[in-house]
């Protein structure tokens, strides 16, 4: 019984240390976020602009997502399908914190040269979350 | 008779050919690494860890956040499980042992050999549904799952 308690205990203990690496989330989880971190509310129309524009750079977001990513988009160099980026038709997006964050990483960095702020993320993802079906 | 042990000899020739090819293709067939398969096949098919030397490997996770026009920076835990991994399963087979211009499979000796012009004319890679040399699946039907054998090409029109 002794044993079984603290097998139990070993097991809640293991399963706090392990949830953060999970971050199951949902869409509008990660748009509250990014919002509080902003410190302002969250523009799509600002969101849809600054996704479907160049920035001094040969890419936009759409040139791989296109223009309206409720579609499968294309990679501009390799030819590979791109899932949809809207929530509303790829239930997979924006579920895994550490995901999404490793996308706008690598991506802004290829579109603006630079990470994207907070402001901008939470402006990109409430856009997408407007595109319904 | 002479004839038909003929026949089989050069059967049993081409076998053993076919099979040196494979080799210099992609070298033993290795599982793929989910961890590879989930980060590096998100844009492009997981090339085999046998097409391009171990130094190869090494300069382009060294470099992952200029990686041939893209920033496909990873966390420090993926770099490490990903490169070791190609470095354990890098190519070895003498043909692909020398690391080929920028590090690209398609500028490899073995590659090029095995794509010359009368093989794949020049205007075949031109065609919007292959568009570059890069593009293994265009041709190589099940590129995705590892596989380059000549009977899975299929050569777009």
């Amino acid at each position: 019984m002794n044993n079984l308690t603290s097998w139990a205990r070993i097991g809640i203990l293991a399963g706090m240390a392990l949830s953060p690496l999970a971050q199951a989330v949902t869409p509008a989880d990660q748009l509250a976020a990014y919002t509080t971190q902003a410190g302002a509310a969250a523009q799509p129309a600002r969101g849809q602009q600054l996704f479907t524009s160049r920035h001094g750079k040969d890419w936009s977001c759409a040139s791989c997502h296109t223009a309206t990513p409720t579609g499968d988009g294309k990679h501009a160099s390799t030819g590979k399908l791109i899932a949809p980026l809207a929530p509303a038709f790829n239930p997979d997006r924006f579920t895994d914190i550490a995901k999404s964050e490793k996308w706008f990483r690598r991506n802004c960095n290829d579109v603006l040269g630079r990470e994207c702020t907070a402001g901008e993320k939470a402006d990109v993802l409430s856009w997408l979350l407007t595109l319904k079906r | 008779m002479k004839h038909a042990n003929f026949k089989s000899f050069a059967l049993a020739g081409l076998v053993l050919v076919c099979t040196a090819a494979a080799q210099a293709d992609g070298g033993a067939r290795v599982p793929l690494l989910p961890k590879y398969q989930q980060e590096c096949a998100a844009c492009h098919i997981a090339y085999l860890p046998g097409m391009l030397p171990a130094a190869s490997w090494q300069h382009l996770m060294g470099s992952l956040q200029k990686h041939y026009g893209t920033d496909a920076s990873l966390d420090e835990g993926s770099l490490r499980e990903i490169g070791g991994w190609l470095q354990t399963h890098a190519g070895s087979y003498k043909r692909v042992s020398e690391a080929p211009p920028q590090d690209r499979i398609t500028k490899s000796a073995w590659f090029l050999r095995k794509h010359n012009t009368r093989e794949v004319p020049p205007e075949v890679w031109q065609r919007p549904a292959v568009g570059s040399a890069s593009n293994c699946a265009a041709c190589h039907t099940q590129a995705a799952d590892g596989r380059f054998n000549e009977r899975d090409i299929k050569i777009p029109r």
